[in-house]
């Protein structure tokens, strides 16, 4: 079986070649039969194995497969090797599972688009790319699929390409996650430049005869590999691309940029943990700028009016947890809510994209309203992972989050300064969520009559995937209960093998300050679920029983709204102070360095040369008169010298 | 057979150049015909080249050694390593492809374009071939004939400009090179008391002092980096390759830029390894700045053939900062880079002609939803625009990875700003594809483009499974080319240990006046260029 471990990313690569080789010449139930199969076989596959990796002892649980080598020079060598452990497991059940579901709700969504063979192409590269990303066993084939997943993000935001913002929010993801990559290859070249390898086994064990703990360049190193987390996993200051590739296609924006390409961040910190905890200093910094970013992007949320932005800075915000939970070397909370979060968010997105289908492509949401007896599953269902989201006690949400607030208060990385941003968070994120929710499925309908008469519940292909996702949205935290129910944290358990390398230090830490604060931990609890309701009765008060509120406060904040619905300016400041400055500089370069400078400089020789020439060619008459006269004056000069001499 | 292969491998073309001659004017199938059978066969003898070279032995191989001109000891030298049958492989593929993209596109003076090409071939792959100075330094020239016309003659607009500049700037350097060849022609004299031009022997046996090993340097690697061409002596390139029609750049960017590379790999290291360590600092940084410099002004170009031109500028920065780690990663990456470099600029030049045939512009205004017209053409666009950007599991990405983890190894600062290159490639190739091919098509001309035929796509094929087969498999090329980078790095390594023992303050020993040493070099008038 684990032989097969290698088909796990290629039924998606063979899906790819047959639709990308034979585009144009397919019928469009073989494209959607390619796509989808190809995917399902490896959510099958990766099923399989995740049932023979638990079979298992705990502290085995390692499938590795080494294909063949890749790079081999001099001392460096590297393969094309996978390895199957208790974390790339759940990423590629995530990855294979949800991927499945969106490309089926793909079949209905995209069924009238013209590029629909290009569409499931682009698909299918995309979740092997992924794929290769958490299977792999070494930097160098991780940044394969790293960058894979980039380019597939590029294509597919990019996908309706005639349109210009589309396409310039394509280039702008595929550069701005070029910038954090170039600091996460910086970080792979200190990483192989001390450990003399990139095998994720052997620097593991060199790691810490090679890096002094807590010393400069395992802190460098781990700040640079989070330098390409941020850009990938959008967080500051590399955020700024993940609202504008909310251009692709709905189910795009679910699949890749909500559960699975920005969570590769995240996935990249977990699988390198024995790394940064040796970097207290760089956990410091994940922390800081996760739960920051979170705070950040949340309140920006709060002011969206386009229901797939405030879903974008939604994820970027909830991204912030998860890197807030691995920044307290809570590495197995961060998956845990990385998993949770692929649930509910790619079914808000998948929900929206029902709603927008349904809308004929509307997606502002004051135009939006009292859909929730048009649209009874998509209401349902969105209502389910929205509840999520916020952390009603009972869903998904909810555990993932409170083990992250928990952590971030009690871990020895952690501090009560960090809980205290997390729980603002939380109530931001219950607040805007529901007013979302309130937006679009409460009060009065404000679309126009045309609109109106259109809109119509979605196909079964599109509904079905919705309704898998919410009951995972609902029971899909059963498996990370936290110790303090009285359970065993199961997740927590299954990733222990992976997490050694946080140290026992971590894990005998938590139970003992869980143990003697277990009150703590339920008054944190506590406050957070009140928190919660409140924030959520606050949206009922302003969005749906009087909304004469909303108008009233938008005035008398009238500054502050601005500010958040123009995203804090940072999308112009970044303009001013890089992007125009390095195209003048450049301009600046060509025309005066290039042209006037070396090329003036050069045709100037020439011209001095040729100039001279003319001059000279002066002497040159050809008469032979002239010649006698200029030889007769030189022997004159040279003997009457010679007399005078 | 074996023993004859390089000579018939190298003068190949040149048979078929001389038959050319013999096919009427009139007849433009059969001349064009004919080269391409020459070309393909010539292409067929470079495999057998690859399948017969020893992955295990060390040295060179193939070797010919017969006298020529006995009485100044020229020799008929040739041989190869790893690095030239690479080389040697890419010059007959891209000549090749090159010949059949010249297959509508030159309709004036057919013949003498043809018998250019194959000569040109001849001289390439002679340059690559060559293991004697005078024998190398006549295929170098040789060379810049028949490019000279290919510009001059089948060129764009400005096209005298351009090839008299081309020809200048490379001159100039050569004759630098030709007294240092000299030079090193009365030096082994005096020590050995025979005339020899054999590069083997000179590199193995000569002992030049340092204070030699800096002046012969110079004079070498100025007339190479201006072939590279390495900042600030590339002002020639964007000319060129603006005014040459589509096959000449393929060569000139795919093959000739290489013969600087080249030059330095085969001549100044393991002939100056000691000058080279002093160097190293000065070129790496112009590397550096041709990197960036080269991505900057490649970004605000309005014509899509200079910005390939400027790009050019920036990955031959690449590929010298990689050759100047001195390590085995980063001289593999830098050999490997060049054979990158000819098959993904070589692929974009031949995919930039394919536009202009139909549309005669090239100006990035002038087009717009390309990719809504011609999507087979826009597809094979963006994978060699992903390759030239270096993308994972493309060629491109395995020559800068190697060539930037070498150079960390080496210098963590150099290292750190050229991945900076990495950033804007990607900024300069997604802002001109969007142009280019994005957006809806607002010209009544590009709406009725019509997309590849077969010919255009046989063309571009095999360039594309060099870029995966080398961005996916390279061992076999890195089992080729290892033993060759070994020596080099031998060479440098003992270079740098020596240097290591005396102390040596490599700036200022070389300012400072040695009465004894200058006098041999007092003719070189041309002071060093940094």
């Amino acid at each position: 079986m684990s032989d097969y471990l290698f088909l796990v990313p290629l039924f998606p690569l063979i899906g790819f070649l047959t639709n990308g080789l034979l585009i144009g010449r397919l019928p469009r139930p073989v494209i959607s039969f390619v796509g989808c199969f190809s995917v399902g076989l490896s959510f099958v596959l990766s099923l399989m194995l995740f049932f023979e990796l638990k079979a298992l002892v705990p502290g085995m649980r390692v499938i590795e497969q080494v294909l063949f080598t890749w790079v081999p020079s001099g001392s460096f060598e590297t393969n094309i090797g996978l390895l199957l452990d208790p974390l790339s497991a759940v990423m590629i059940l995530v990855v294979s599972g949800v991927g499945f579901l969106i490309h089926v709700y793909s079949v209905g969504y995209m069924h009238h688009d013209p590029g629909y063979g290009r569409y499931f192409t682009y698909l299918n590269l995309f979740t092997f790319a992924m794929l290769t990303l958490v299977l792999a066993d070494n930097f160098l084939l991780m940044f394969v699929g790293w960058e894979g997943v980039g380019l597939c993000s590029y294509l597919l935001i990019g996908f309706w390409f005639e349109k210009k913002s589309a396409s310039d929010a394509g280039k702008k993801a595929f550069i701005v996650n070029r910038i954090g990559d170039f600091g996460f290859l910086i970080g792979v070249f200190i990483i192989f430049w001390k450990a003399g390898s990139l095998d994720f086994k052997i620097v593991q064990q060199m790691a810490p005869t090679v890096f002094m703990a807590g010393g400069a360049l395992v802190t460098t190193a781990c700040i640079l590999l989070f330098v390409g987390a941020v850009g990938k996993s959008a967080q500051i200051p590399l955020y700024v691309w993940l609202p504008d590739a909310m251009e692709g296609p709905t189910p795009v924006s679910a699949l890749i940029h909500a559960a699975t390409m920005v969570t590769a961040g995240v996935y990249m910190i977990a699988r390198t943990n024995f790394l940064f905890i040796m970097a207290p200093d760089a956990l410091l910094v994940v922390a800081v700028i996760g739960v920051v970013t979170a705070l950040f992007a949340a309140t920006i949320g709060l002011a969206q009016n386009d229901i797939k932005r405030v879903l974008a800075y939604s994820t970027v915000s909830q991204l912030g947890y998860m890197f807030l939970a691995c920044g307290v070397a809570s590495f197995a909370a961060g998956i845990f809510h990385l998993m949770t979060h692929a649930f509910f968010k790619a079914l808000l997105f998948l929900g929206a994209g029902s709603v927008i289908h349904a809308m004929s492509n509307e997606q502002d949401m004051r135009n939006m309203g009292g859909l929730r007896k048009h649209l009874p599953t998509t209401f349902f269902t969105m209502l389910i992972a929205t509840l999520a989201i916020a952390g009603i006690p009972g869903f998904s949400g909810f555990f993932s989050k409170d083990e992250i607030l928990w952590k971030a208060f009690s871990s020895q990385y952690g501090h009560p300064v960090f809980w205290v941003l997390g729980f603002i968070t939380a109530g931001l994120t219950a607040f805007y969520m529901f007013r979302l929710i309130y937006l679009t499925f409460y009060g009065k309908e404000r679309m126009d009559e045309k609109t109106r008469s259109h809109i119509h519940e979605s196909p079964k292909s599109m509904t079905a995937p919705l309704v898998v996702l919410a009951v995972l949205s609902l029971f899909g935290g059963v498996v990370g209960i936290p110790h303090i129910f009285g359970v065993t944290n199961y997740f927590e358990h299954w990733m222990e093998p992976v997490m050694t390398g946080a140290g026992p230090a971590v894990q005998a830490h938590v139970p003992a300050a869980s143990a003697g604060n277990t009150g703590l931990e339920w008054g944190l609890m506590l406050a957070s679920v009140a928190l919660v309701l409140g924030s959520i009765y606050l949206a009922y008060l302003i969005y749906n029983k009087r909304t004469e509120l909303a108008t009233s406060l938008k005035e008398r904040f009238s500054l502050a709204h601005r500010v958040l619905y123009n995203k804090y300016y940072v999308d112009e400041i970044y303009g001013a102070a890089v992007v125009r400055p390095v195209v003048y500089l450049s301009l600046f370069l060509w025309k005066i360095f290039d042209v006037v400078v070396i090329d003036g400089f050069l045709n100037g020789l020439a011209s001095f040369y040729a100039e001279t020439s003319e001059l000279i060619r002066g002497g040159q008459t050809g008469r032979v008169r002239t010649y006698a006269t200029v030889f007769l004056a030189g022997v004159i000069l040279v003997v009457a010298y010679m007399v005078l001499d | 057979m074996e023993k004859e292969l390089l000579t018939l491998v190298t003068f190949f073309p040149l048979i078929g150049a001389v038959l050319l001659l013999f096919v009427p004017k009139d007849r433009p199938d059969s001349i064009k015909g004919l080269s391409l059978i020459i070309a393909f066969v010539t292409l067929i003898f470079s495999f057998w080249l690859y399948y017969g070279f020893d992955v295990m032995a060390n040295g060179m191989q193939f070797e010919v050694n017969i006298p020529w001109i006995s009485s100044l000891g020229i020799n008929y030298h040739m041989g190869i390593d790893g690095i030239s049958l690479l080389l040697i492989v890419l010059t007959a593929i891209l000549t090749v492809l090159a010949i059949l993209a010249s297959w509508n596109s030159i309709t004036t003076g057919i013949k003498g374009y043809f018998i250019s090409m194959l000569l040109l071939e001849t001289g390439m792959i002679g340059v690559f071939c060559a293991l004697d100075f005078f024998l190398f330094y006549v295929f170098w020239e040789v060379m810049l004939i028949p490019m000279y016309f290919i510009i001059g003659l089948w060129g764009g607009p400005r096209r005298v400009y351009a090839a008299i500049k081309f020809v200048l700037f490379t001159m100039f350097g050569s004759l630098l090179m030709l007294v240092a060849i000299i030079y090193l022609l009365f030096e082994y004299q005096r020590f050995s008391g025979v005339f020899s031009f054999d590069m083997v022997k000179i590199i193995d046996d000569l002992p030049l002092t340092y204070r030699e090993q800096l002046w012969l340097f110079g004079a070498f690697a100025l007339a190479f980096a201006i072939k590279v061409p390495l900042f600030p002596f590339h002002t020639w390139l964007p000319d060129a390759h603006v005014e040459a029609p589509t096959a000449g750049s393929v060569i000139l960017a795919g093959v000739l830029l290489k013969m600087g590379t080249y030059g330095f790999i085969r001549i100044c290291l393991p002939l100056f390894p000691e000058a080279s360590m002093a160097y190293l600092p000065y070129i790496s940084v112009l590397a550096i700045i041709a990197i960036i410099y080269g991505a900057l002004v490649a970004m605000v170009q309005k014509d899509v053939k200079s910005l390939v031109a400027f790009s050019s500028v920036s990955h031959m920065g690449f590929i010298m900062l990689g050759m100047f780690a001195f390590n085995v990663q980063g001289l593999e990456g830098s050999v490997i880079q060049m054979i990158n470099h000819g098959v993904s600029t070589g692929a974009l030049f031949l995919l930039v002609g394919m536009i202009y045939e139909r549309r005669h512009t090239r100006l990035i205004e002038d087009f717009g939803g390309v990719a809504k017209v011609m999507p087979v053409y826009a597809t094979f666009f963006m994978i060699v625009a992903l390759s030239s950007i270096g993308l994972p599991f493309t060629n491109g990405f395995v020559g800068e990875f190697l060539i930037l983890l070498g150079t960390f190894k080496a210098n963590v600062v150099y290292a750190v700003i050229g991945a900076t290159g990495v950033i804007f490639a990607a900024c300069y190739m997604l802002w001109m594809y969007q142009r280019v091919f994005f957006g809806k098509v607002t010209r009544a001309e590009n709406e009725k483009l019509v997309d590849l035929d077969w010919r255009e796509k046989i063309i571009l094929i095999p360039l594309v499974i060099l870029i995966f087969l080398i961005g996916i498999y390279p061992k076999p090329f890195f089992d080729r080319i290892e033993p060759a980078v070994n020596n080099i790095v031998a060479k440098v390594e003992k270079a740098r240990s020596l240097a290591a023992e005396s102390g040596r303050e490599s700036q200022n020993k070389f300012f400072a006046t040695d009465q004894a040493e200058t006098e041999v070099v007092i003719d070189s008038k041309e002071p060093p260029n940094e």
